[in-house]
């Protein structure tokens, strides 16, 4: 039975690509979907969320000769050349405030972020790591060559493949973080570059630089994933986002207005869709707050409004469908307009279930002490989290001051798994399994010692400090409200990456706040200086000794003297003492 | 010094024996030519003539009606290494040669040579066939076209692309108006009966691979000019230059390896813009509406015809007709590796080759050509190596980088012996591998002339200690020449 059944199934996956090559003039092989969705935030601020799908019904593992339509050729041929199973790429400036903005469709680390499985079939994964992001980094004109063994890291736990796969070893998992990261325009335009239309029509028109990065939060990032062509799951496509999150502060720069539209954001209106693009959405989310109505009002009038449990929370949204051609009948452009009816108090905001903090305690240069709170906020349920904490080797962790307490007791974790550092070679990695009881802090410290680097391991500016990438939160977390299994297509962002478990929970991935400590950091000019001064006396005694040696000595007759001689004399006279 | 050997067999045909030969058949001979390419070099080429009569099956596959019927039956009987040439001579009166060519070059790496009356006469036409089948002074010079003074170059010496372990060949769609058509192409269909043939004889020379895209909203960086009379667009052939820089930002490099890549561009005008045609220097347009960029690629227009009825509704479906878009790619590939068919003189006929798009004697061209270009590459980049050894005292060579460059001098060693004895492939087998191995040695990261401090910043750190040094010893200079100069003018005083 067993066996014929795999005989079925390796004809049905030799007769698969069969008619899709053959009917390929017609129907298209991959397509590109395009989506924005604006929210406004409990504090008053805006973030828009672009993302960009391309799926490409084709198999890129295989085949020498490769032929590309809408998906780049740039990323393809890495994923085929390298063997990338699933590549995860951030780029982010500034942070994203998960305690007063509330949970993030999809959150980065400040600085670079680069995560990537490997297919099996890789025999040197630090190799075409090490390969990789040297490419990646010529690709996006970013600093990931710096990449290398001493921030890379391998986790266990909390990096699991986002699309298809049938294994999770996770020694095919490659993870680095880069805090001390820029992000700006020179990444942006090779970004805009992968997009099939780059930044001609639809959605993309309106990333323009210079409003892009007048922004208190920016994050463009790239997911590449292999996912199951249909419902049967036989044959693969790969499927490539881009997504790019930026969060506008209006209430300070708008008069204390909360109002916004898309031309005070970008500069720019929707005017015509990307004609490749098969679908093209802006979503609004309208979700009335604490139960009043009509507090809001969308303008145009949107094409329809989707309804749908989103991280756990009930969100309403109104959408404009791009095409659908009612819409740009009445305007030759699109400027979606929100006013607020009612001026809102900002005095209570919704706190997320989850969400956390992370300081540097401690006095001096020697030692110091990591500190992690990780708030939940869920009235009744307690819910695990897994912590990833990277730390470079130079704050040597002692483990053994590891201390994790809830409500005033211990809490002991009931997964852990530590990597210790090697110095100049690789960081220490922390991962925990730990349980949050429901309405409660968490207080995770772990005590440090700096080490003192050698003179030339000091990075330009070395006074400015030393970055410790965000520690990453992955949890399942309870919803409030019950999830229905609805339409994900339908959603904005369909639903994100992640994929959702149960109706009952969500899953969440946090970042929090990059660290920057200070090394003792020597004085850099002194070696100078010394040879300055040592300089200068041998200048000096040289000099002395040379006019010794080469001056010429000749007894002087006396002479009537100066002025002062005279007057000392004047003087002689009067007190009776012979003159000089 | 580099000598080129080329072994050549002549066979000579029953009454094609010139009357004037010096020893009766068979013996050999040796003919030998100068190439020089700057001052103090130069090469030297050998033919090694084995004069010799038909045997009897090539008597018998000469009698066929046609020259190419012949070519294919001698095709079996001749020696097939690399380099090695065939000619067959045959009688004034031959009719297999059709009226008014001499020299019929076949499929393979044999010719077949009408007689003249005598010997010299006869070795002078052979030796025309034999620079045209294998290589000549200007496929040499432009071999070694670093090396060659710049007014002594042909400006088509240029054109060919350097001699690289390895291509990447990629034909890019570019649809700048995607509202108003779509362009489908089957280019998978296309590579595969047009390109995979022509590249798998190519493979004995370079690895390749083949990739497509498409682009849309890419642009030229130039407006065409609109042509009232015949109302059309055209692009001159001095504004061609400015076309390639806009879109070549869009094209992607080849981040995943570090071959030169070759271009293919077919773009589809907008639909404001067509038809586009293109021009050349005398105004004519371009029949095959496409121009080549050297040791860049090619570009070619592929205008869309206008649709019967205005109304038709965009956008339009437009399906490419690949065979007529790769005969131009290919001819253009053809030029950019240097194995142009035009520099022949007319009395000789070549025959096509056929599906392979490559005669075996134009891929011997292609080897001899880039063994020599190997050859020079080596010597260049060991040379520039041992100047910034020269220049930096104390620069660090380790023992894998020093292994690389004994490796790379025995192996271009080995391939000028080779190549002496008219072992062609094992020759560029050779010099490729000398290429490597100096390439890895000259761009070994440890040889960054940066990483040693240069001599003149040292001097610097010490201009505390120099500066107020050389303050006593210049105001003594000073001094000294105040007081010659006063003890000159004292005399005059005197007086």
């Amino acid at each position: 039975g067993g066996m014929a059944a795999a005989v079925l199934l390796l004809l049905l996956l030799a007769t698969a690509p069969g008619p899709g090559r053959a009917d390929a003039g017609q129907e298209r092989r991959d397509t590109l979907r395009e989506e924005l969705l604006l929210s406004p935030l409990p504090t008053g601020d805006v973030a828009a969320t672009f993302q960009f799908r391309t799926r490409w019904d084709a198999d890129l593992q295989r085949g020498s000769v490769s032929h590309y339509r809408l998906f780049p050729k740039a990323l393809g041929r890495l994923v085929a050349a390298l063997g990338v199973r699933e590549l995860h790429l951030a780029l982010t400036q500034g942070f994203w405030r998960t305690r007063y903005w509330g949970q993030p469709p999809l959150q980065a680390p400040a600085g670079a972020e680069l995560w990537v499985w490997f297919q099996p079939t890789v025999t040197d994964v630090d190799k075409a790591w090490k390969e990789l992001s040297n490419i990646l980094s010529g690709i996006f004109c970013a600093s990931l060559n710096f990449i290398d063994s001493t921030n890379t890291v391998i986790p266990t736990a909390s990096f699991k493949p986002l699309g298809l796969a049938n294994g999770t070893d996770h020694h095919l998992l490659r993870y680095a973080v880069l805090p001390r990261e820029v992000v700006c325009t020179e990444n942006l335009t090779p970004w805009k570059k992968l997009l099939p239309c780059g930044s001609k029509a639809g959605l993309a028109v309106l990333l323009k630089a210079e409003r892009l990065f007048h922004s208190s939060y920016h994050s463009q990032a790239v997911h590449i994933r292999p996912v199951c062509r249909d419902a049967s799951c036989l044959v693969v496509s790969w499927e490539l986002r881009q997504t790019l999150t930026v969060v506008f502060d209006f209430f300070s720069s708008g008069q204390g207005k909360k109002d916004w539209s898309l031309f005070k954001m970008f500069s720019r209106t929707l005017t015509d869709t990307c004609p490749l693009a098969s679908q093209s959405k802006v979503y609004v989310d309208i979700s009335p707050k604490n139960k009043e109505k009509e507090l809001l009002e969308v303008s145009p009038h949107p094409t329809s409004v989707h309804e749908a449990v989103v991280q756990g929370d009930k969100k309403t949204y109104a959408v404009y469908d791009l095409l659908s051609p009612s819409l740009f009948n009445t305007s030759r452009s699109l400027n979606v307009q929100l006013k607020w009816k009612r001026p809102q108090d900002s005095s209570e905001m919704p706190v997320p279930t989850l969400h956390a903090q992370r300081y540097v305690g401690g006095y001096g240069l020697q030692t110091g002490e990591i500190c992690t709170l990780i708030y939940n906020t869920h009235p009744y349920r307690a819910f695990p989290v897994i912590l990833l904490e990277t730390v470079p080797w130079y704050l040597r962790l002692y483990v053994h001051t590891l201390t994790i307490i809830t409500k005033g007791k211990e809490n002991k974790p009931s997964y852990i798994h530590y990597q210790p550092a090697q110095d100049r070679r690789r960081p220490h990695l922390l991962e925990m399994l730990i349980q949050l009881p429901a309405n409660s802090v968490t207080k995770i410290t772990i005590q440090f010692e700096r080490a003192l680097l050698k003179w030339t391991e000091y990075p330009p500016d070395p006074n400015h400090g030393f970055y410790v990438g965000s520690s990453v939160l992955s949890a399942l977390v309870p919803s409030v409200t019950a999830m229905k299994d609805m339409d994900v297509e339908q959603s904005p962002l369909f639903t994100s990456l992640f994929p959702s478990s149960d109706g009952s929970s969500y899953f969440v991935r946090l970042y929090t706040e990059p660290l920057l400590v200070n090394l003792p950091t020597p004085d850099f000019s002194m070696p100078y200086n010394v040879i300055c001064l040592t300089c200068t006396v041998v200048a000096v005694c040289y000099g002395s000794f040379y006019n010794l040696l080469t001056r010429t000595f000749h007894v002087e007759e006396p002479s009537r003297g100066g002025l002062a001689k005279r007057l000392a004399n004047v003087i002689r006279k009067f007190r009776g003492v012979p003159p000089l | 010094q580099v000598q080129l050997v080329v072994p050549m067999a002549v066979v000579f045909g029953p009454g094609s024996v010139p009357r004037d030969l010096p020893r009766p058949l068979p013996f050999r001979d040796v003919q030998e030519m100068e190439i020089s390419v700057n001052l103090r070099s130069s090469v030297t080429s050998r033919y090694e003539m084995r004069y010799r009569s038909t045997t009897g099956q090539e008597e018998a596959a000469l009698a066929a009606a046609t020259a190419r019927e012949a070519d294919a039956a001698l095709y079996p009987l001749q020696d097939t290494t690399l380099g090695s040439l065939t000619m067959y001579v045959v009688p004034e009166t031959s009719s297999l040669l059709p009226q008014g060519i001499n020299v019929y070059v076949g499929k393979h790496r044999s010719a077949l040579v009408r007689a003249v009356g005598s010997l010299a006469a006869l070795q002078a036409r052979l030796r025309e066939v034999a620079q045209v089948m294998s290589f000549t002074a200007g496929s040499i010079a432009a071999a070694l076209s670093d090396r060659v003074p710049d007014g002594r170059l042909s400006p088509d010496a240029r054109r060919n692309l350097k001699s690289s372990l390895g291509y990447e060949i990629t034909f890019s769609l570019l649809n700048p108006d995607p509202k108003s058509h779509t362009v489908d192409w089957d280019i998978e269909g296309a590579v595969n009966r047009y390109v995979k043939p022509v590249l798998d004889k190519l493979s004995l020379v370079a690895n390749f691979s083949v990739d497509s895209q498409i682009l849309y909203y890419a642009v030229l960086g130039v407006t065409p000019r609109y042509d009232k009379e015949s109302s059309s667009f055209l692009l001159s052939a001095h504004s061609l230059p400015h076309v390639i820089n806009p879109v070549e930002a869009r094209l992607g490099s080849s981040a995943a390896s570090l071959y030169p890549v070759l271009n293919f561009l077919l773009y589809v005008p907008e639909r404001s813009h067509s038809p586009l045609y293109i021009q050349d220097k005398d105004g004519a347009p371009v029949s095959t509406n496409a121009f080549h960029s050297p040791r860049w690629g090619g570009i070619m227009v592929y205008n869309v015809e206008a649709p019967a009825s205005p109304q038709a509704s965009l956008p339009l479906h437009v399906d490419v007709d690949v065979a007529r878009v790769m005969e131009v790619f290919l001819a253009q590939l053809r030029l950019l590796f240097g194995l142009s068919r035009e520099e022949v003189p007319p009395e000789f006929l070549l025959e096509c080759p056929g599906n392979e798009g490559l005669a075996d004697w134009e891929l011997d061209h292609l080897l001899w050509a880039h063994t020599v270009e190997n050859i020079a590459t080596v010597s260049t980049t060991l040379t520039s190596l041992a100047q910034l050894l020269d220049k930096i005292g104390n620069i660090v060579i380790k023992d894998d980088v020093a292994s690389e460059v004994y490796r790379a001098v025995a192996s271009v060693q080995s391939a000028v012996t080779k190549l002496s004895l008219g072992h062609l492939h094992a020759a560029f087998q050779a010099s490729k591998e000398a290429v490597t191995s100096s390439e890895r040695a000259f761009f070994d990261p440890s040889l960054l002339h940066l990483l040693y401090f240069p001599d003149d910043q040292k001097f610097a750190i010490y201009i505390p200690l120099f500066l107020p040094m050389a303050v006593p010893i210049l105001l003594s200079l000073a001094k000294i020449v105040r007081e010659t100069r006063l003890r000159k003018k004292e005399p005059t005083k005197m007086d």
